[in-house]
């Protein structure tokens, strides 16, 4: 019998918590710090890879991301030292996918190469902006020509390669985001994750907002209309709208994210990262200390996991929505049964299927396109008691 | 026992914040009643949310001794009284136990509403009174133009106004002598049958039921059996003793003095504001005149906001009811909130009170509707029954008429407010009843519905005079008007909770203005939701909630999962904050602020 986890594969995610400014709008674990003991830290990785693959033997990877953080500031020379050991102590998949974040500043050819010579097959860019003014505001160190460089570079280097924006910006208007979205596109990428602003709690976005000192934000119904406008924008570029903010040619999906997505099993590594991991049929849900200090001590010691919490049925069915109804392929309720037998979730569901925000489409439960611009709404609806 | 010409009765009236209780402090300080390390500010303002306000809410009696200049030692009993003209009440009662009044008037902000009304409390229970300027510490004080208003304003002499700063102490001795010279002593018989008269009553968790008495005639001692005239009720005398302000117990009470008794009465109800006692046997036939019993003014309904702690809203509402005789309650169910209790006040801040002691004492979060009035509806048979809840008003087809209670509202006000504060009362259907002026102030008179009033006229009036307005009313009975009332429909649903007693003539833009203000109250829904207010079936103001159109977290990694499945439950427990209508949620400080009025 197949393990629920497998319904969404294996990945190993890797947390480099260090970049060369803190931008005002994120709230990632990243700090920034000038002397980095780069030998340390890949001793810190390799001693918590080989004690997760001690509860992970025979398995196989489907993914491994370097996500940060700025991991593009690790040298190739750290990155094939992870890799390496990484493919002591587990079997990879033939198409594994083997992606790292990379910031358009700190990008350099050599380095590149030597990431691809190490393993890495995909590059994620973190772009952000096509426009000056605006990657100032977002308190980012690149401008564009710098950011056009990169991808220009990167596309030399990897088969596969996407980058990201942020939309919905402080005095963005409707026009200025369709102008630069066709920009964007016109780059002709086959992978772009578009996010709306989020002004996130403890940020320094997230004080002025507080403050109500940051202005200029989309309204909803803005927001709403700039939502739209993407989605049927990379649609006529062939780009589809696999999950709320990530757009791909058919094929060309991130594997790591529908890891999450699929409620797959993951390894976090690296300070604050997160992990799910079932170990004899028990799902755990994983935590590394957050503190890059505390993090490399630990990790050089005993291990630098500092949660362990067992997920009851209740637990994994909100996770298996939660994550699952952000694809537009849906979940599969036959791997919950209990959902379909709880007469609170039959409620829920119908009170939103009548509204059109739902439907089922053989077994697969989907969220209509009428219902994804209210996702949080329709989940929480769908599983409230 | 203290000869009666060695005894002062008097209570400290004044407008709210005048500093009454600081010059209480003064007082028993200054006559060496508290140790100076036992004294804090507002030493009788002894309850959590009276400390937490910075005001009283009940009145305070202390004794305190005082050898004055004449070499001779006094018995003082003063009492400290509520400014907050929702505690008038207090005021009125307290006087009737003594028989002078310190009058306290800030001397930065002159005559109040406030002033006036005790002022006139004070000659009706034929006190003298002596005038008190207070705060002179402060550069803003002006004593004689103070002492001119008092004696324009009020009509009464304020040359020997004494000058005082209860926060520095000056003029204290001063205000202890004037107490000593100017007041009268009390007169009483020793040897006549005990007259004594109940001021107070409260729930004490150790004593049980303490009862305030200020003895009239002949002498109360530990013992004896006493007997209520209004009930008949005997109970024998446990314990006597005085404030100081913490309780002391002596053996007896004579003529004159004041102080409390507990006799193993089992409840406050038992006994009655106003009450004579005397002793059981040979007691005396001849009931003093007794107060007028406080009225429950306003009504709201107090609703748990979860519905499983019903009974425990009940339960608190019973005890504090025990405690506070002016606070009425019965049950009452509602389609839209559930079980609660409809609960009567004697104003908006007595409401608050109460409903913050509930929630912070018993931990229970509540649903308030929307405060409303007593109507008398007068039915097609002649029959006159009490409205205390629009959601029960009845059948229109069997209401011959309405009436609605009226206040007379008195409102000092700087000349330059004046234009705002008619304004405002004309909008409240007010009728002027006069206007007059005292330097550069204004005293206004109005009739106003008491419905116009309980809401929000005080805080409108707060802001529309920048907080220069004083406000002071008093019931003055029922008319007759053309009053509907008014239902509002939440997606096509009616909210009972939602309904109001309205006149007709501004029944439309109350409509409009409630369901605009409902409409930005209510969160969007993932539908679109029509507001509706109607008068019988006759819509007569519409808006329409749009649906939402984004509500979706652009990033959620495998890092979020855990923060997203918390927030869920989070947002669950917001969730409760809410009352479900059909499918509408509607947050619960939408039941009150859907009714407030912006001009
Ligand atoms: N500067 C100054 N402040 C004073 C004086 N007397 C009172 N206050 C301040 O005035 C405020 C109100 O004083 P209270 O004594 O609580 O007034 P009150 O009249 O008892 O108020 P209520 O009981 O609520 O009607 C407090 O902040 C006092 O500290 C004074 O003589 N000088
Ligand atoms: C792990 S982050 C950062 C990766 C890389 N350090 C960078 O900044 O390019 C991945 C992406 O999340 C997006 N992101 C981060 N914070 C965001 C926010 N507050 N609102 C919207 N998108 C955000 C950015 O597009 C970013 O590229
Ligand atoms: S957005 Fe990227 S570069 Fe900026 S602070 Fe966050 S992780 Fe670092
Ligand atoms: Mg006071």
């Amino acid at each position: 019998m197949l393990n629920d986890w497998q319904h969404g594969g294996f990945g190993l995610y890797l947390h480099w918590p260090f970049c060369q400014a803190k931008c005002p709008y994120c709230d990632f674990n990243s700090h920034v710090s000038r002397e980095v003991d780069q030998d340390a830290w890949l001793e810190g990785f390799k001693n918590e890879i080989s004690l997760y693959s001690r509860q992970t033997e025979g398995r196989t990877l489907d993914s491994i991301f370097f996500g940060g953080g700025t991991p593009s500031l690790m040298t190739p020379k750290t990155v094939e030292g992870i890799l390496d050991t990484v493919r002591s102590h587990w079997a990879l998949d033939t198409e594994c996918e083997i992606t790292m974040e990379a910031n358009p500043t700190s990008v350099e050819a050599a380095n590149f190469e030597g990431y691809r010579k190490a393993g890495v097959n995909r590059l994620s860019l973190g772009v952000q902006s096509l426009n000056d003014l605006d990657l100032k505001r977002l308190g980012r160190l690149h401008d564009v020509a710098q950011a056009m460089n990169a991808i220009e570079l990167a596309r030399s280097v990897f088969d596969n390669m996407s980058f990201d924006l942020i939309y919905a910006r402080q005095d963005q208007t409707i026009e200025d985001w369709e102008d630069e979205l066709h920009r964007a596109l016109a780059l002709e990428p086959s992978h772009i994750s578009l996010y709306q602003l989020t002004i996130e709690a403890g940020t320094a976005f997230g004080d002025r907002f507080a403050a109500g000192m940051l202005k200029g934000l989309p309204s909803e119904d803005l927001a709403a209309d700039m939502y739209d406008l993407t989605i049927s924008t990379c649609a006529d570029a062939g780009l589809l709208s696999y999950e709320v903010s990530n757009f791909a040619r058919p094929g060309v999906e991130s594997r790591h994210n529908r890891v999450y997505w699929r409620t797959g099993d993951y390894i976090g590594i690296g300070p604050g990262a997160h992990g799910r991991i079932t170990v004899n049929g028990t799902r755990y849900a994983t935590e590394a200390a957050k503190m890059p200090a505390k993090w490399l001590d630990m990790a050089s010691e005993a291990g630098a996991e500092t949660v362990r919490a067992k997920l009851n049925a209740k637990e994994m069915e909100q996770e298996f929505l939660l994550m699952g109804l952000r694809l537009t392929e849906g979940v599969d309720l036959a791997r919950h049964p209990s959902l379909i037998a709880d007469p609170d979730f039959l409620k829920n569901f119908k009170y939103l299927k009548d509204l059109e925000l739902i439907k089922m489409v053989g077994d697969r439960l989907i969220v209509t396109p009428q219902g994804r611009p209210l996702l949080n709404s329709v989940t929480r609806q769908l599983l409230a008691d | 026992m203290t000869e009666l010409d060695k005894i002062r009765n008097f209570s400290i009236v004044a407008h709210i914040d005048h500093g009454k209780s600081t010059l209480a402090d003064r007082l028993i300080q200054e006559t060496g009643t508290v140790k100076d390390r036992d004294m804090k500010e507002q030493l009788l303002d002894a309850m959590d949310i009276e400390r937490e306000r910075g005001i009283t809410i009940k009145a305070n009696t202390v004794r305190i001794d005082y050898r004055a200049d004449d070499g001779k030692d006094y018995v003082l009993n003063l009492i400290d009284t509520p400014g907050h003209v929702d505690f008038a009440y207090e005021v009125s009662r307290s006087m009737r136990a003594v028989e002078g009044s310190l009058l306290v008037v800030d001397s930065t902000q002159g005559v109040e509403a406030q002033t006036l009304a005790n002022v006139y409390q004070a000659i009706e229970a034929d006190h003298e009174i002596v005038p008190v300027l207070n705060k002179i510490d402060l550069p803003a004080t002006d004593c004689d133009r103070v002492a001119e208003q008092i004696e324009d304003v009020i009509g009464i002499d304020a040359s020997e106004a004494i000058k005082v700063s209860a926060k520095t102490g000056v003029g204290i001795r001063e205000t202890l002598e004037a107490i000593v010279t100017k007041l009268p002593p009390p007169k009483g018989e020793r040897d006549a049958p005990l007259k004594a008269m109940l001021v107070d009553s409260w729930y004490d968790a150790y004593l049980g039921v303490i009862v305030l008495v200020r003895v009239i005639d002949g002498v109360l001692k530990k013992g004896e059996r006493i007997k209520m005239l209004s009930t008949k009720a005997a109970y024998p005398v446990e314990r006597i003793g005085v404030f100081r302000p913490q309780m002391e117990m002596i053996d007896e009470l004579g003529p004159g003095e004041i102080g409390f008794l507990t006799a193993s009465i089992k409840q406050v109800r038992d006994t009655r504001v106003g009450d004579t006692i005397t002793h059981e046997k040979k007691g005396t036939e001849n009931a003093l005149p007794g107060f007028k019993p406080s009225q429950p003014v306003v009504f709201c309904g107090l609703f748990p906001v979860d519905n499983a702690e019903f009974e425990d809203l009940r339960d608190a509402i019973e005890k504090l009811a025990l405690n506070d005789a002016s606070f009425s309650y019965e049950m009452e169910t509602s389609a839209a909130l559930g079980f609660g209790f409809r609960c009567g006040f004697l104003g908006l801040l007595h409401l608050e009170v109460i409903r913050d002691r509930i929630e912070r004492e018993y931990n229970i979060e509540l649903i308030t509707t929307a405060p409303s009035v007593i109507y008398h509806i007068h039915m097609r048979d002649g029959q006159m029954i009490e409205l205390h809840n629009p959601a029960d008003m009845p059948d229109l087809t069997t209401v011959d008429h309405l009436e609605e209670p009226r206040i007379k509202a008195t409102i000092l006000v700087p000349d330059d407010y004046l234009g705002d504060v008619l304004k405002l009362c004309q909008d409240r259907r007010g009728i002027q009843q006069d206007l007059t002026y005292a330097g550069s102030r204004a005293m206004v008179v109005y009739d106003l519905p008491l419905n116009e009033v309980v809401f929000d006229f005080y805080d409108r009036l707060k802001s529309v005079t920048k907080g220069y307005a004083s406000f002071d009313y008093q019931m003055i009975g029922y008319r007759e008007d053309r009053l509907v009332k008014m239902s509002i429909l939440v997606n096509e649903e009616p909210v009972d909770a939602l309904s109001t007693m309205v006149h007709f003539d501004r029944a439309e833009q109350r409509g409009r203005a409630m369901v605009e203000k409902l409409k930005d109250l209510i969160p969007r829904h993932m539908f679109k939701i029509p507001i509706q207010a109607a008068i019988g079936g006759r819509v007569i103001a519409r808006e329409t909630l749009s649906a939402m159109r984004k509500d979706v977290t652009a990033k959620c990694y495998g890092g979020d999962a855990t923060r997203k499945r918390k927030l869920l439950d989070k947002q669950k427990a917001g969730k409760k904050k809410m009352r479900q209508f059909g499918k509408v949620d509607i947050p619960q400080e939408a039941f009150i602020s859907a009714l407030k009025m912006d001009n």
